[in-house]
C-alpha cells in the first residue's frame, strides 16, 4: 500500500541527533524527583498521575458513599442531617463521574492511544499536560467547597434549576459546583482535541483507521463526544454561575424564565456523558476478550461501527431524562424510541463479544473475570435502562431507587469493572511487574459480589416506591431488608477497593522475587506490547509499520498450509529491546501547571473577591505567553531548524487561543 | 481510506507529513472551532428562548440601533479580508505588508469592540441592563461572548504583530497566521448569524 512509504511525523526525527543519547536530554527520564513529575510531558507518566488521581478520588467518592449508605442501613436514623446528607451525595456523583471514571478513562487513554497507534507522544506533549493539571486544580476546587463554602454543593449533580438558585441554596455550595466544573470541563476539552489529533494524524506507517485496536477506536469515538457534548454544559454552567455570582435572569421563574432550559442544556451534555463514561470500558473489554480467548475480535468493523452509532445517537437521546418534566407527548414519544434503538448498537456489541469467545482457548485470568463481569452487568443495566424507554413505566420509576439502580449497573458494573480490568490487564506494561492472580480474583469476586448486595435490592426499593434522595425512611414500607442488604453490598465493595490496593503493594513486594513479565505477559495481540515493560519514555525503538489488524500478534503467529496457527517468532525475537539510540522527545515544561495554578484563583475570586481573579488572571495570562515564549526543544539539545518538531510545536498563538478559549469556553 | 498520498497542504518547507495531510496545530484549530459552534449553539438557543421574555420590563429588541450595529458589522466583516491579505502577503514573503495588514485586523476588531461597549452602554441608559429580565441577561450573555472571543482575537494578533516586529514571524511561519485566521473567521461568522437572528430578525 502506497501510505506506507509515507514518512510520518514522529519518524522523520530521529535520524540527525543519532550522536546525542536520550540521557543528556533535558526531559526527566529515569529520575523520579518530583520536579521530574511536575514538569513532565511525557503521555505515560501523565497517564499514570490521571491514574493515581483518580482512585485517590475514588476512595474520596466511595467513603461519601459508606456515610450515605450507614444513614440508610436501618429506619429513621440521625447519623446525618439532612442538608449534610444532600452535599454527601451531589460530591458523591460529583466526584464519581469527573473526579474518578473520566480521569481513569484518560488515564487509560493518554497511557494507550500513542502506545496502540505506533507514536512517540501524543500531538501535543504540554497541552497534555495542561489537561491534567487543570483538571486537577478543578477537582481541588471542588472538593475544597467543604471547607471554604459553607459544605459542599447540595443540588444533586444534575443541579435542577429553580434548586441551585441561591434562594434554595444559600451556600457557596454551588459556585464551587459551577466553576469547578468548568475548570474540569475547559480541560476535558483540550485533552480531547489533543487526542482526537493524536489518533488522526500520528499513526504509524501502514496504521489505517481500520487497523487500529478498538480501544483506540472507541477513546476516539469518546474524545469526539467530550469535544462537543462539555461545551454545551460549559453554557449552562455559565449561565447558573451569572445568576448567582451576577443576578441574571436565567433561571428565576418569577421573572418569567424556564427551569427546563437547564434540565435540556444539562441532559444535552449529560446524556453522551453516559456514553464518555461507558465507551473507554467497552474498549479495554474488547482488547482483554480476544487476548484470553486466543481469537481475533468477532466483526471488528461491527464492533467499531456501532461504537461510532453509539456515539451519534447518544445525542438523540437525552430527554429521556425528562420525561415527568412536561415535555409533551411527541417528544416523549420521539425519545422514547430513539432510547430503545440505541440499544441495538449496544447489543450488536455484547452479541460480538459472546461470540469472541465462543469456540475460544479461554484462560480465565483476573483481566477476563473483570471483562466477562463487564458484559454480565452492563447487560442488566442495559435491561433495566430499556424499561426507562417505555415512557409509561419511566414515569413510575423517575427519582426512585430504581433509577439508581440502573445507572450503577451501567457505570459501575459496566465502566468500573471494565476499567478494573484494564488496571489488571495492562500494569505489567506501565509498571513492569505483574498483579497477583490469586488476591486479583479474590478482588473480582469481593466486587461482583458487592456490587450486586449493594445495587441489585435497589432495583426493588425503587418498585416498591422508595425515592432517591431521601435522607431517611420510616420503618415498615418494606424498605428496611433491602436498605441494610444495600449497606452491607457497600462496605463489601469497599473491602475490595482495600484489597485491591493491598494487591498493589503486596505484588510490588513480591515482584523481587519473581522474573520480570517482559514485554508481552499476556500474549496479547496490539502494539504496546512490541515494547519492553514498563514503556521506555520514547516509546518505540523504531516506529513499526502496520500491516494487519492484531499487528503484534501476527509478528508472533503465521499459519500452516492447513490453516492451523503456528508460532513464527518467539516474543524476544519480535519485541524491541528500549534502546532510545537517535530519538528525540520533547523538552518539559513547568508553564502547564502555572497555568493550571491561576485557574482555581480565578474561580475564588468569583465567588469571594474580585482581586483574586487578578491574580490568577495574570498567574494564567503570563504562563501562556512564558508558554509561548519558550522553545519547544531545549536549546541543549543543539539540533539544526530542519528537524525542528513541528508536529510538538502545537503551543503557538493559535493553541494559545485555543487554550485561553477552553477557560471561558 | 483516511490516509492518502496527496501531498499535504502546508506552507512551510519544514513541516513533517501527518497522515491526514493536514497540519498538527491546523486541525486542533478546526476541532476547536467544531467546539465553539457547540458553545455558541447554546447560547444562540439560549437567546432564542428568551427573547421574548421581559418580565414587564424593556426588551433588548426594543432598543436595538440596526443601522449603528450594520456600520459596526460591515468593519468587522471587512477585518476578514484584511486577514486575508495579510496571509497572502506573508505567503510571497512581504513580511512588513503582512504586519501591516495583521494591526490593520486588530484595529478593525478594535472598532467593533469598541462600538460593541458603546452600545452595552446606551443600551443600560436606557432601561437594558444585564439583570433587567431574562430577555436582557440572554442578550449580554451571547454579545458578551462573542465580543469576549474578538478580544481574544484582537491579543493573537497583536501578539503576531509583536513577533512581526521582531522579526520572528517569516515567510515559513504562514501557517501560524493562516490558524489564527481560521480563528478570527470563524468569529465573524458567528457574528453573522448573531446579527441576523437576534438583530434583524423581529420579535413577535
Amino acid at each position: 500500500m502506497a501510505i506506507i512509504e509515507q514518512p510520518l511525523a514522529i519518524e522523520t526525527s530521529e535520524a540527525p541527533v543519532a550522536q546525542r543519547p536520550l540521557g543528556s536530554l533535558t526531559r526527566p527520564q529515569g529520575g523520579n524527583g518530583w520536579r521530574d513529575w511536575l514538569s513532565t510531558v511525557d503521555h505515560k507518566r501523565i497517564g499514570i498521575m490521571y491514574g493515581v488521581a483518580a482512585m485517590f478520588f475514588f476512595i474520596v467518592g466511595g467513603f461519601e458513599a459508606l456515610l450515605l449508605r450507614t444513614q440508610l442501613a436501618f429506619p429513621e436514623q440521625g447519623f446525618l442531617s439532612a442538608q449534610l446528607y444532600n452535599e454527601l451525595y451531589t460530591m458523591h456523583g460529583l466526584t464519581m463521574v469527573f473526579l474518578f471514571v473520566m480521569p481513569l478513562a484518560a488515564a487509560f487513554a493518554n497511557y494507550l492511544i500513542p502506545l496502540q497507534i505506533g507514536a512517540r507522544d501524543v500531538a501535543f506533549p504540554r497541552l497534555n499536560a495542561l489537561s491534567f493539571w487543570v483538571w486537577l486544580s478543578g477537582a481541588v476546587f471542588i472538593n475544597s467547597s467543604w471547607l471554604v463554602g459553607g459544605g459542599g454543593p447540595d443540588c444533586g449533580w444534575f443541579c435542577y434549576s429553580p434548586n441551585s438558585g441561591v434562594t434554595f441554596s444559600p451556600t457557596h455550595g454551588v459556585d464551587f459546583y459551577a466553576v469547578g466544573l468548568l475548570i474540569i470541563g475547559a480541560a476535558s476539552i483540550v485533552s480531547s482535541l489533543n487526542l482526537i489529533v493524536t489518533v488522526l494524524n500520528m499513526r504509524a506507517p501502514g496504521m489505517s483507521l481500520f487497523r487500529m485496536p478498538v480501544l483506540t477506536w472507541m477513546l476516539l469515538v469518546t474524545q469526539f463526544l467530550l469535544a462537543f457534548a462539555l461545551p454545551v454544559i460549559v453554557v449552562a454552567l455559565f449561565l447558573l454561575l451569572f445568576d448567582r455570582v451576577f443576578d441574571s435572569q436565567f433561571f428565576d421563574p418569577d421573572a418569567g424564565a424556564d427551569p427546563l432550559l437547564w434540565q435540556h442544556l444539562f441532559w444535552i451534555f449529560g446524556h453522551p456523558e453516559v456514553y464518555i463514561i461507558i465507551l473507554p470500558s467497552f474498549g479495554i473489554i474488547s482488547e482483554i476478550i480476544p487476548t484470553f480467548s486466543r481469537k481475533p475480535i468477532f466483526g471488528y468493523s461491527f464492533m467499531v461501527f456501532s461504537g461510532i452509532a453509539i456515539g451519534f445517537m447518544g445525542w438523540g437521546v437525552w430527554a429521556h431524562h425528562m420525561f415527568v418534566s412536561g415535555i409533551g407527548p411527541i417528544s416523549v414519544a420521539a425519545f422514547s424510541l430513539s432510547t430503545m434503538f440505541i440499544a441495538v448498537p449496544t447489543g450488536v456489541k455484547i452479541l460480538n463479544w459472546l461470540a469472541t469467545m465462543w469456540g475460544g482457548k479461554i484462560r480465565f485470568t483476573t483481566a477476563m473475570l473483570f471483562a466477562v463481569g463487564t458484559v454480565a452487568m452492563f447487560t442488566i443495566g442495559g435491561l433495566s435502562g430499556v424499561t426507562h424507554a417505555i415512557a409509561p413505566a419511566d414515569t413510575q420509576q423517575t427519582d426512585t431507587y430504581y433509577i439508581v439502580a440502573h445507572f450503577h449497573y451501567v457505570i459501575f458494573g459496566g465502566g468500573v469493572l471494565g476499567l478494573m480490568g484494564g488496571a489488571y490487564f495492562w500494569w505489567p506494561k506501565a509498571f513492569g511487574y505483574m498483579l497477583n492472580e490469586t488476591r486479583g480474583k479474590i478482588h473480582f469476586w469481593l466486587m461482583l459480589i458487592g456490587m450486586n448486595l449493594t445495587f441489585g435490592p435497589m432495583h426493588v426499593l425503587g418498585l416498591q416506591g422508595m425515592s432517591r434522595r431521601i435522607d431517611t425512611y420510616s420503618a415498615g414500607f418494606g424498605f428496611d431488608l433491602w436498605n441494610l442488604v444495600a449497606t452491607i453490598g457497600a462496605f463489601t465493595i469497599a473491602l475490595a477497593v482495600a484489597f485491591f490496593l493491598y494487591n498493589i503493594f503486596a505484588s510490588k513486594r513480591d515482584a523481587k522475587h519473581l522474573p520480570p513479565p517482559g514485554p508481552d505477559p499476556w500474549d496479547a495481540r496490539s502494539l504496546e506490547w512490541m515494547v519492553p515493560s514498563p514503556a521506555p519514555v520514547h516509546n518505540f525503538d523504531e516506529i513499526p509499520t502496520v500491516e494487519s489488524l492484531d499487528e503484534w500478534w501476527y509478528r508472533k503467529y503465521g499459519y500452516d498450509e492447513d490453516g492451523n496457527v503456528v508460532r513464527i517468532a518467539t516474543i524476544e525475537e519480535a519485541a524491541q529491546t528500549g534502546n532510545a539510540e537517535g530519538v528525540h522527545l520533547p523538552s518539559p515544561s513547568f508553564w502547564p501547571l502555572v497555568v493550571a495554578v491561576g485557574l482555581p484563583l480565578i474561580g475564588y475570586g468569583i465567588i469571594f473577591n474580585l482581586w483574586l481573579c487578578l491574580i490568577g488572571g495574570l498567574l494564567t495570562a503570563g504562563g501562556l505567553f512564558a508558554w509561548v515564549l519558550e522553545p519547544v526543544d531545549d536549546p541543549d539539545t543543539g539540533h539544526g531548524h530542519d528537524d525542528h518538531h513541528d508536529d510538538h510545536d502545537g503551543d503557538d498563538e493559535a493553541m494559545v487561543g485555543a487554550v485561553a478559549d477552553g477557560e471561558e469556553g | 481510506m483516511a490516509t492518502t498520498t496527496t501531498a499535504p497542504v502546508v506552507t512551510h518547507q519544514d513541516a513533517h507529513q501527518t497522515n491526514t495531510g493536514i497540519s498538527n496545530n491546523k486541525l486542533a484549530m478546526w476541532l476547536f472551532l467544531g467546539t465553539e459552534c457547540l458553545l455558541f449553539g447554546g447560547l444562540i438557543s439560549t437567546y432564542l428562548l428568551y427573547k421574548t421574555r421581559g418580565n414587564g420590563r424593556t426588551l433588548p429588541t426594543e432598543v436595538f440601533d440596526i443601522p449603528f450595529t450594520s456600520v459596526s458589522s460591515f468593519v468587522l466583516l471587512m477585518s476578514s479580508l484584511t486577514m486575508v491579505l495579510s496571509l497572502s502577503a506573508l505567503r510571497r514573503g512581504e513580511v512588513e505588508r503582512s504586519r501591516a495588514w495583521l494591526l490593520t485586523t486588530a484595529m478593525l476588531g478594535g472598532v467593533f469592540v469598541g462600538g460593541q461597549v458603546y452600545e452595552f452602554t446606551t443600551f443600560i441608559r436606557e432601561g437594558v441592563g444585564f439583570t433587567t429580565n431574562p430577555a436582557s441577561s440572554a442578550f449580554f450573555t451571547l454579545t458578551g461572548f462573542h465580543g469576549v472571543h474578538v478580544s481574544l482575537g484582537i491579543l493573537m494578533l497583536m501578539s503576531l504583530v509583536v513577533a512581526s516586529a521582531q522579526g520572528k514571524l517569516k515567510q515559513k511561519n504562514a501557517e501560524t497566521v493562516e490558524i489564527i485566521g481560521l480563528y478570527w473567521h470563524f468569529v465573524d461568522i458567528v457574528w453573522i448569524f448573531i446579527f441576523t437572528v437576534i438583530y434583524l430578525i423581529p420579535a413577535e
